[in-house]
Order: C-alpha cells, then structure tokens, then sequence
C-alpha cells in the first residue's frame, strides 16, 4: 500500500514536472524561493502599501486589490449589471447604461488609466474603457462608485483608451474597429473597407475640478485599427502615440491578412495643434448620436442625456497633426518612459523591440524627411525616428512598464515572461516566467513621469494547473514580483475575477484618507428622500403607488402595507437613516423581477416591483445589519384588481384583539 | 474581535456560542441570540472601534470604566464636560434639535415613557446630566464599551445605538429639545 503510495507520487510528480516543462518558462524564477512568501504577507489587521485598480476585462467592471497581499477589497460594477449592489436594477442607476443603442447591459473593460496632475497619479479618479459599446467611464476614488459614462460616436471597439495626459487635460479613445462615419449612409459593402471605412480617434475633456467628461473633439483617420496608446510626458506632452495594425485594410480573416506588411505603424498625434485647429474654427460639426450618463452623490441618482453633435478635424486635410511612424509586427503596446523621450513598441509578432526617439522624431517632422504617405499622412523613416532595437528579448513583445530608474519592463505573450531591460543600452538584464503567457503588467505609477516601483503585477491570460481546478472554466491568474532588487523576485499568486487587461496600482496614502465613509442625510436631494421616519408614508397614483420608506436597526417604516391591487406597479424608495460607516441595508421582496437594493448610510435607492398575483409578500433586509437583522422584515398584501381594501401603512400597529377576531 | 461574556446577574445557563460567521464583517459590535423561554446568551465583540488614521483595527479588548477612580459617571467619556444650561428653553436650539430627532433618532426613540428600540425620551435629562447625553450621542461606541450606565441600558435595549454622525451644534440642539420634551418652559 505504502509503495503503490510512494510510486503514485512519485508519477504524479514526474506528471506535474512534465506539465510544468511543457509549459514554456524552464528558469530558475518558477518557483517562490526562501522566504519570498513573506514579502506578500500583510498581518490580520494591517493594511496594504497599494491599491491596485485593475480592469475586468469581460466581466465589465474595475476589481480592487491590496498590493502586495493580492487580497480583493472590491468590485466596483461600471458596464455589466450587478444586481449584489443594484447596480442597473435600481430606478437610480438605471440610467447610468443608457446608450444610444438603449440599455447596454454588460461590457468589456479592458484598461484602468488613473488621473495625474504633473505626470503623477494623484488618486482622484480612475478611468475604464467599455470595449464593445463604445465608451469611457469615470470613477470617483472618494466613493469607489462610477461617476460618469460617456458614448463614443463614431466608434467600433473602444480599445485604445482611455490613456490621459500628463494633467488628465485628455482621455483618449482610439476606435479599434473602423468604421462609416455615424452620420453617412453605413449601408455599403463591407469589402469596401478602404474606400468607406475611417478610424476615430476621440479627444474627451476632463473638468479639473469635477471630473466632468466631454467630447472635446475627434481626428478622423485612415480606415486601420487603433489598439493601444499613451501620452507623452514632460518633454513631449502635447503628443500622443497611438498603436495601428492592419494597415492592409483587411476585412476578413485578420489573422492572416492583417499580418502580410513587416511594419505597421505608430501614429503620433500632435494633440497641441490639433487644439489650434480647433479654436481656428477647422473643426466640422457632424450630426451623431451618443449618451452621457452622469451619477450624483446629493441626488443619489443617474440622468443620461442624449447628445446630437461632435467637432470632427480631418487628418488628412489638417497638416501636422498625424503622423506614422513605421514599427514592425503587428503593433500592440505603445509605452512612454518617464522622461517623455521613448517611446516603445511592441510588435505582437516580433522577436525584437524598437524603442523610437521624440528627439528624433522631431527633427525628422521639421526636416520633412518622410518616406511617402499612407493615406494622406505622412510616413517617417524607420531609421530617421529609431533610438534603437532591443535584441532578441523573447517572443510576443506586449506591453512595457517603467521603473524611473532608467529600465523597462516588457511583457512577452508567446515565451511567457517579463523582461527588465535598460533603455539606454537597451539590454537585457533580467528575465522572469510568468504563469502562463502574460498579457498586461502593472508598476505603480508605471505609465506616469514617477514610478514608484516596488512592485510588477503580471496579469496573465492562461492559468492551467496554478490553482485548485473548478472544472473548464478557471480565473485568471495574476503574479506579483518584488521588483525592489536589481532580479525580479516572485513572491504571490492570485486569482482575479473577469480577465484583467490593464491595471494600475497607487500608494495607499493617496487615496485612502479620502474615502467617504457615509453620504450625509442632510445633504440627500433625492426627490423621494424620507428624512426621518415621520415622513415615511404610501401614495397612490393611478395605478403607481410610491413607497417612501426607511430603514434603521433594525426596522422599516412602513413594514405593513396594505391596499396595493393587481395591475399597480409600486416603487420602493428606501431611504437608509444610518450615519454610521459600514452599516448598509439591504432591501428585497419576494418576486421582484430584478434585483435587491444595497443602501449605503443617508442613501436613496428604488426598486420598481410588478406583483404577480393575489397574496401577501414578505420584504427584507438583506445585509447583515445588527443583532436583531432577522427581524428586519415587513409584509405587502396584495389584494385583486378593483379591491377596496384601502391604502394602508404602518410600523409597530397591531390589530387590538377585537379587531383582530373580526378582520379576516 | 475579542468576545467579552458579562455576567452581571446569575442566568440560568450561559453559553459561549460562536455564531456561525455569515458574514465575517459583520457590522455590530454586540450579536444577542435570545432563545425564547430557555436561554440566554449574550456574546458582546468589544473594542471595535476602527481609526481610520490608523492601519486596522487593533485588537485590544475594551476597557471598562468599572473600578476607575478617576472615571466621572455623571459626563462619561467624550468631547464634553462642562454644558452650559440656561434656567429657561433655548427655543432656537430646540427646535433646531427637534428636526435632527425626526431625521435621525426617531426611528427608535419615542417622546414617551415607552421604550422602542431604544429607551423612551421622557425624564431622559433627569436621569442623565447633560455631558453625559451629549457625550453619549457623539461617542457612542465607546460610551458602550464603558461606561456603567451606558452599558446597563444596553443590557436592557439589546442592540448597540447606532452613531448617527452629529455634530457638536447637533448634540446642544438636541439636549435642549430633551429638556423641551421634559417641561421646561
């Protein structure tokens, strides 16, 4: 018994060694050595040095985790429904996944991009794309609550967004898929791609003060696919990079025919005089279709607008404000050290990374020393606009964080490791096996002028055997390396929900003394606010009746309602009376087609319920709110259309005796 | 959370009881299971009482003020300690607490003898002199875990009072409209 054990194992083993081997990455950094561990272990009680806000990918949302323990604090909904929160359920956010099209309920958010002024995180609000419908969101770091969405015209797979400049004058959003313009007839073949199809690249202002999004304008751009971006920083702010790939113009089977040409393209955008343009009255007002959502935290609800026009600037009409630089394979990341100097390109497909020089890009637009046109727009001399090559640093170059100390961190998808390399020299000083085949990473800070880099959070996208199986489907896994030594060091492991694509991390103390601990009830404007019990009560209208309740440990008022009939529809609105921090209440009935209510202290929040049949229906507190939570309950009885029951409220009257014996 | 077991009076059985952690962040302080008619148990979780300033929560079980010399439990323990009271009501300052009672007390206490979920207002400033209510209101938590009297109330209303957040101006305003509530003219 003991042998068969002993030889089980020992196959087992060589099983597990062979998997491993066959799994790429053979180096020594696949395992945690020593006292690695450790380095990730925050004591019970303790807090993290980081917040890392990371996207989630196809589940919609943004996920918060502590760095360096990888624990998850939160799930912030932003595109997807979260019928936990009511995110999307409740009549107040309803609005918030307005777009054009209707009610969007889920998305694909695939880059977090905090806010800077100077160049540094300065942890007011993060910004996420919305991938499919195409859109950015903002969320407010004092609530960890999506503020704003706004709809991008024009645009097709909102993947190169939504990168800032260095003072979040600008989100960006580079339409992946081209597309007709909105406003001529997009009833054409689709094989006529290169005749009909333009690439958008959407400029959103950003209030300094209130975060508010507009449209500032948008550059019109040969018919490509615009992937990833970033701005330019302290000397070259006033630029943006762009990634471009298929610039064959392929429509079909991309895979293959959008991988014929040797190079593709990084387009700089001179956003500075792209902004002159504008104010010279260049830009063209088209007639488009996009929603604006915004959230308030006094009114406790959403409003969407519809918005009808967009400044449109033409790049092939208005001269220098694009320009191509030639980057081979395939482009996918697009990375700006924090001098503002390099610029890296990853080609998805190449064995090499070239690192482009602002300087010399510079002087080669000034020169005029361009190569030809795509499009109209001018193309620059690979050579002319090259710093350098990084040689052969692995396969699959992705994307590339920065440590401010003069080295680079470049992601590799096809060898499944991350490489440390130095700019100036531009070698390779270290490599490390991701599990497996890494897409994003993350250094705090690590896309602004002062990285902070402690740490480097690889975001993979195949997870295998590294946890427990749960059947086909498995999360991603995500790895975090000390990165404080000249040798990257593995010390976690963890899971992540949706699949992460980009991420980004930012000291605690920025953010943390910020966050608000409850909403102030004076201070609640929602029209249908109960401040206070005594104003609780019921009303009819027709054939809506209003519920003006509020909740408190550990009760609602009214918890008897009386005189609701088949055919009305009744609108909860709770009002949680609770000033304290973390003491939410939740709010369900039986049969609701939609969600609960999760009710933040001094909120309002409604839910609309549809009863289906004659009876009496229970209504709870969901949220664990005190000793006596499971008292939190309250009963609606619903009587037949045309009953006379009458309308009746109450909390704490019972029947006298007499009554009681007489009113069945 | 460290649990304290209070035996102020003999019971007829008490039992440690883990309650089963539906929620590991479970958001009070004191969980009381009463089983009608057999047992009594009180679990109390102390010392919860998280700085923001601060990383974490520490895990300190809660002093109680028992056998302090130095403890005064007429003001308790807070911000206040000397309240200056006039002879006759502060119309003004109780009708400005009159309307922070609807908002935020109502729900729980009523004007009357008649205790709610927490105790009824009437003769509330005869029992109590004014920093301790005032005190009371703003430091709630710590209050609870120790002052004698605090903690004899809660022993009787079973569920912690919640922090409801006022402000200094909030806590004059309401103690004048207490002492409004109690006759004075």
């Amino acid at each position: 018994m003991k042998k068969n054990l002993f030889k089980l194992t020992a196959v087992s083993f060589a099983i597990a060694a062979i998997a491993m081997t066959s799994c790429k990455p053979k180096n020594a950094g696949s395992t945690i050595s020593g006292d690695a561990g450790a380095k990730a272990y925050i004591a019970p009680g303790k807090y993290d040095e980081f917040y890392n806000f990371v996207s989630g990918g196809f589940s919609g949302q943004v996920s918060v985790y502590g760095l360096p323990s990888g624990r998850l604090f939160r799930v912030i909904p932003v595109f997807s429904v979260d019928p936990e929160k009511g995110w999307g359920y409740s009549e107040e956010t309803k609005p918030m996944l307005n777009t054009s099209h209707g009610f969007v309920p889920w998305d694909d958010s695939h880059h977090t991009e905090l806010s800077q002024t100077n160049g540094d995180v300065d942890g007011r609000w993060v910004f996420i794309n919305a991938n499919n419908t195409p859109r950015v969101a903002r969320i407010d770091l004092s609530t960890f609550r999506t503020a704003e969405i706004i709809e991008l015209p024009n645009s097709a797979g909102n993947h190169s967004s939504p990168f800032i400049t260095e003072n979040t004058d600008y989100v960006v959003a580079g339409t992946r898929f081209s597309v007709p313009p909105d406003n001529v007839n997009g009833d054409v073949a689709i094989n006529t791609y290169k005749k009909n199809f333009k690439g958008t690249l959407s400029f959103i202002s950003v209030d300094k003060t209130d975060g508010k999004m507009d449209i500032a304008f948008q550059i019109q751009c040969p018919g490509v696919n615009f992937d990833l971006s970033h701005a330019g920083k302290a000397k070259s702010n006033g630029w943006f990079f762009f990634s471009c790939y298929n610039t064959e113009q392929a429509n079909t089977l991309l895979e293959v025919n959008a991988s014929q040409k040797d190079k593709d393209f990084i387009m700089a955008v001179n956003w500075k005089k792209a902004e002159e343009y504008l104010k010279a009255g260049k830009g063209k007002k088209e007639s488009v279709k996009y929603a604006h959502n915004t959230y308030s935290d006094k009114t406790h609800s959403a409003t969407s607008e519809i918005k009808t026009s967009v400044t449109v600037l033409d790049s092939k009409e208005l001269e220098g404000i694009c320009y191509f630089m030639p980057c081979p394979k395939s482009p996918h990341g697009c990375d700006v050290d924090p001098t503002g100097e390099y610029i890296v390109g990853s080609g998805k497909l190449a064995a090499l990374i070239p690192v482009f020089s602002f300087d010399k890009m510079v002087a080669a637009i000034e020169k005029k020393d361009f190569a030809g046109d795509y499009d109209g727009i001018p193309v620059l001399k690979y050579e002319s606009v090259l710093y350098g090559e990084v040689k052969k640093p692995g396969l699959g170059p992705l994307h590339t964080e920065f440590d401010g100390k003069g080295n680079a961190y470049t992601s590799f998808f096809v060898s499944s490791e991350v490489v440390k390399w130095n700019i100036k020299d531009l070698k390779v000083l270290d490599r490390a096996s991701t599990f497996y085949s890494v897409g994003h990473i993350c250094v705090p800070g690590g896309d602004s002028r002062n990285p902070n880099a402690k740490y480097l959070i690889a975001y993979n996208k195949i997870t295998k055997d590294r946890f427990l199986p749960t059947g086909p489907e498995l999360a991603q896994s995500a790895q975090i390396f000390d990165i404080s030594g000249d040798k990257m060091q593995l010390i976690l492991d963890f899971p992540t929900i949706g699949e992460p694509h980009y991420a980004q991390a930012i000291a605690a103390d920025k953010i943390k003394n910020n966050s608000l601990k409850i909403f102030k009830i004076d201070d609640n404007q929602n029209p249908y606010v109960s401040k206070g019990e005594g104003t609780a009560k019921v009303v009819r209208t027709g054939n809506r009746v209003d519920v003006y309740a509020t909740a408190i440990r550990s009760h609602f008022a009214p918890d008897n309602i009386e005189g609701v009939r088949m055919g009305d529809e009744v609108y909860f609105h709770v009002t949680n009376l609770e000033q304290d921090w973390d003491v939410p209440h939740g709010f369900a009935i039986k049969g609701a087609l939609n969600a609960e209510l999760l009710i933040m202290p001094g909120e309002t929040q409604t839910l609309k319920w549809t009863p289906d049949r004659v009876g009496i229906y229970p209504m709870y507190c969901t949220d664990f709110c005190s000793a006596l939570h499971q008292e939190m309950q309250g009963y609606v009885r619903v009587s037949p259309a045309g009953s006379s029951v009458p309308l009746t409220f109450s909390t704490g009257k019972t029947a006298p005796i007499a009554e009681e014996a007489s009113a069945k | 959370m460290i649990a304290l077991i209070k035996k102020r009076r003999p019971l007829t059985l008490i039992l440690q009881c883990k309650i089963k952690n539906t929620k590991p962040d479970m958001k009070i302080s004191i969980t009381t299971l009463l089983f009608s008619g057999i047992l009594l148990f009180i679990v109390a979780c102390g010392g919860n009482n998280p700085d923001a300033s601060q990383s974490g929560t520490t895990n300190d079980a809660a002093t109680t003020a028992n056998g302090n010399p130095s403890y005064d439990p007429e003001r308790g323990t807070g911000k206040f300690t000397e309240v200056e009271v006039g002879t006759t009501l502060d119309v003004t300052k109780a009708t400005a607490g009159e309307q922070t009672f609807n908002v935020k007390c109502s729900a729980c206490h009523k004007l009357t003898a008649e205790k709610l979920v927490g105790p009824g207002w009437s003769g509330v400033t005869s029992r109590h002199k004014a920093p301790w209510i005032m005190n009371f209101i703003t430091n709630t938590d710590e209050m609870l875990n120790k002052d004698p009297k605090a903690q004899a109330q809660l022993e009787i209303c079973l569920v912690r009072m919640p922090n409801q957040s006022l402000s200094d101006d909030d806590a004059r305003n309401l103690f004048e409209f207490m002492r409004k509530n109690d006759g004075v003219k």
